[in-house]
Parts: structure tokens; sequence; C-alpha cells
């Protein structure tokens, strides 16, 4: 079987997903986990790289890899949480564990053998600026003006819950 | 003008007699990393070596000269050393995130390294989202930093390395802004397309009020990103010996430093490409003899002159002014610079709805 030059990029980058998820949750030390979370989400960001969607590329990169994770590691050291690692843990919530594990496991196993895969309409070129930037701010049908307006503010409310919960008062 | 495109063009030909195409593919890839490689190497040692000059110069003293002709062979004798020193293992410590630590920091310095357009035709990375994929590039090294500081187990190198993200995520806000106020007058983010607008005056001219305001609030922020003086109180040496890299030693602490001199070169870059025209030479409308004559000069010539200004000028507040707290750093970005960044960025759209720009 002959493998082409991308499907070698596509295999490396998807075991780095497989393997770094699953590091994510079995490690002990938490910035570990941190650390191979950070992994995933640059492996992803190298699939939307390969798709020449550099625009998703950067904004996973700027957002998840430089915003998210920053943000997981300063709440890690804020809160020092490595001393509560010995806690073992009971045994109906290994259970609990396992069965939405195997249950979440089974539907997208399910998904993905059902489904049929058409074949991908490719986009030969770059995803042209103008074309992302009126999508996100259009009003008309496969537009986002209303679901970017509803973030904004749920992210608003964010902000002014976080300042109320810093001020102690 | 000498266009670099020959060059490659003239290697890609070559390559493709000689070898088979999927070959030349993984060829050409080769090739191009090992000049980025050596390209930021030499320019990290250059870099160094002029830190040092102008340091001596400020201060009154000679700098490096006892090593090859005005002390050049100095740095390439330090960077010998670095690379032959022993790497120690320190006990206590996450052994895999401590040596990871460095390798993201370098990794992120050399993906934004490699966006910069150099001279015509002589750019790496080229994406039609160029200036975005750099601001994403170079946001992975403040990872780097934070394990960094985590994982020495030194409540110094802690503190280093919090200051340093608390610094590094609200000077970003500053950068992108000004880097957006620029992408609205050019309307394109491609780094290549930004340049080649500028032919006609550099984008500093053509936007005037904005685009200045716009420079200088990039050239402070692009400063306080980089670590350096006067916003270098992550590595404060008189109150947190060196900060986040305290413990590291060998290859990698010289990762981070290296990785610091070049971050100030890739900030310089950037305000070259964005606000002086790149590697566009100075054409004045009208003056055609005088455009043809700037025309001579080489492209990577104007490229490099027009960075070593900016290179100076950071260096030059590193040396001047003294070392602000951390609660003065952040008054700074978020009281002063973030509300000056948003009402410019606001001028420039009005700038350019109402076509005011030249």
């Amino acid at each position: 079987m002959e493998i082409t030059l991308s499907q070698a990029v596509f295999l490396f980058l998807a075991a780095v997903i497989v393997v770094c998820s699953i590091l994510t949750v079995t490690t002990k030390r938490i910035l570990r986990s941190a650390t191979y979370l950070l992994f995933v989400l640059f492996a992803t960001a190298g699939i939307y790289f390969q798709l020449n969607y550099s625009f998703l590329g950067a904004v996973q990169l700027t957002v998840y890899a430089g915003g998210i994770i920053v943000l997981y590691v300063f709440s890690i050291f804020l809160t020092r949480s490595d001393s509560g690692i010995k806690e073992k843990i009971k045994n109906s919530k290994v259970l609990a564990g396992l069965v939405a594990s195997v249950v979440g496991a089974a539907i997208c196993i399910f998904i993905t053998m059902t489904h049929p895969f058409p074949a991908s309409h490719v986009i030969g070129d770059e995803v042209n600026q103008k074309v992302i930037g009126t999508a996100l701010m259009g009003t008309e049908k496969y537009q986002y003006l209303l679901p970017f307006e509803v973030i904004s503010v749920l992210l608003l409310a964010c902000i002014i819950g976080g300042i109320l919960i810093a001020r102690k008062r | 003008m000498f266009d670099f495109k020959v060059v490659t063009d003239w290697i890609d030909e070559l390559l493709r007699s000689w070898l088979p195409a999927s070959l030349v593919n993984i060829t050409e890839c080769v090739l191009i990393g090992i000049c980025l490689l050596v390209a930021y190497a030499l320019f990290a040692l250059a870099l160094i070596y002029a830190e040092r000059k102008v340091c001596a110069a400020f201060q009154c003293r000679l700098g490096p000269n006892r090593v090859g002709p005005f002390g050049t062979v100095q740095v390439v004798c330090d960077m010998i050393k670095m690379l032959i020193k022993e790497i120690i293992e320190i006990k206590h410590v996450d052994r895999y995130l401590f040596n990871l630590a460095p390798y993201i920091v370098i990794i992120s310095s050399l993906l934004a390294f490699s966006c910069i357009p150099f001279a015509k035709g002589l750019e790496i990375l080229d994406f039609n989202v160029g200036i975005f994929f750099l601001i994403a590039a170079s946001s992975i090294g403040i990872v780097g930093i934070l394990l960094a500081g985590w994982a020495s187990n030194n409540k110094f190198s802690l503190i280093g390395a919090m200051r340093s993200g608390a610094q590094m995520i609200s000077y970003e806000l500053s950068i992108g802004l000004s880097i957006l106020t620029i992408v609205v007058l050019s309307g394109s983010m491609q780094l290549s397309t930004i340049v080649e607008s500028q032919a006609d005056g550099w984008f500093i001219f053509k936007g005037h009020i904005p685009a200045f305001v716009a420079f200088v609030v990039y050239l402070i922020a692009g400063t306080a990103e980089t670590n350096r003086g006067p916003f270098d109180l992550p590595e404060a040496e008189s109150e947190l010996t060196a900060g986040y890299h305290t413990e590291y030693s060998g290859m990698h602490f010289g990762f981070f430093y290296v990785a610091e001199f070049v971050n100030m070169f890739i900030v310089a870059a950037v305000a070259t490409t964005l606000f002086w025209g790149g590697w566009m030479p100075l054409h004045i409308p009208g003056w055609e003899s005088f455009n043809a004559i700037m025309d001579y000069i080489p492209s990577l010539i104007w490229f490099l002159a027009k960075s070593a200004v900016m290179v100076f000028i950071i260096m030059w507040f590193k040396w001047t002014f003294p070392r602000l707290r951390i609660d003065q750093l952040l008054r700074l970005e978020w009281k002063y610079l973030l509300p000056i960044n948003l009402c410019n960025l606001l001028l420039m759209v009005v700038v350019v709805a109402f076509d005011l720009h030249f």
C-alpha cells in the first residue's frame, strides 16, 4: 500500500492526538495533564493547517494553546491542587466513570460507522479572509451574527461575575 | 529590484532534475529547515553582540573588544562555551516538564521567526492570515515560561513565571489591537500583500496619525512582550535572581536566552513590516529618479537596516528607563494603552471609511 506524504502527516497527527489524549486523563500530575492537553490542541491545529484552513488553525493556536491552557496553568498555580492527589477514588465513582465512557464510546463508534461520509468537496485554495469575515458578521442564512453576539453577552456575564467574586465584599 | 524567487526557483529546478518528485518535497523542507535554524542562530549571535556593544556605549564602556576585531568573535566563543556546559539535573523537580519548557519557548519563537518576509521573494510561511499566525505562534511561548517557572520547584522562579504570564497576556491585547489597526488600513493579513501595498508609501506615512499612535503603542507593548527592560521584572535580577530561568543551566538556559533576543528581533521585524514598509524601498510619489535610485539598494538590506533601527530603539529603552513595578506595569497596559488603542482603532476605521489616508 502506497502512503502519500499527506496521509503520513495525518497519521502522525492522529497518533499524537490519541496518545496525548489518553495521557491527559491517565497522568497523576495535574500540570502534566495540562501539557498533554496542549499537545492535543497543537495536533488539532496541525490538522486544520493540513486542510489548508490556516485561519482556524491560527485561531486554535491563539485561543486554545495561548489562552485556555495558560488560564488552566494559572488556575493550577493559584490553587496548588497537587496536594490532594493521593485521594482514593470511590468504587462507585469508578463504576460510573466506566459506564459513562463505554456509553460515550458506543455512541461515537455507532455514528462513525453509520455515517455515509460523502466524497468531500475539496477547496483547493485557502479560504478567503473576506468570506470568513462576512460569514461571521452577516445576518443571512448560514451567517453567524446572532450566535456571535450571544456568545459575547455570555462572556460579558462571565467577566462581571468574575469581578463580583474577586471583590470579596 | 532583485527577486529572491529566481534563486529559490533555480534550486527547485535543480532538485527536480536530480530527484523524483516525492523526494524533492522532503529535501526542500529539510533545506528550508536548516536555513531557518542557521539564520536563527546567526541573528541571535548578531543581536547578542549588538546588545553588549549598545549597552556598553550607554554606560560609557567599550564592551567586548579583545577577541577578534572589535570583539566580534567573543559571542561565538560564548556560544561554544554555552554548548559544552553541563546540563545540571535538579532533584525534586518534575523532570519531564522541566526539560520540555525551553523547547516550547524556542519552537514558538522559531515559528514566529519563519513568518517574517525578509526580502522580495524571501519568505517561508506566507499564509493569508500571516500576521495572525505570527501572533498565535508567539503566544505559545507563555506556556513554556509558565511551565519553566513551575517545574523549577523554586519560589523565585514561580513568581517570575507568574509575573511573566500576567505581563504577556496583558500586553498581547495591545499588540493585537495595534496590529489590527494596520490590518484595517491594508485590508489584508497576508504579510507579502501588506508589504506590496506599501510600494507607494509606507503605512506610517499613509495612515498618518492613527498609524503613528499604533506604532508607538506597538513598540511599547512589543518591548513588554519580550520581557525586556524596562519591563523585565519577570527576571528582575535584584529581587528574583533570574526569574523563571534561575534553575536552568547549559543549553537549556541558552534556549531561553537566545529566544529572548530573537523575539526582540521579531518584534522589530514586525514593526518594520507593518509600519515602515518591510523590504520596500523609500518611494516618494512623483520623484521618479529618486525612486529609481532607491530601487538599486537590495531589498534585504532595506529590511535589515530598518529592523536594526527598531532593535536599537528597543535596546535604547532598556538601558535608559528604570524598571517598572508590577502594578505600574499592569496599570500602564489596562488604564492607558488599551483605551488609547481602542480609540485609535476607531479613528483608523473612520480614516479608512472616509478615505482620509494618503
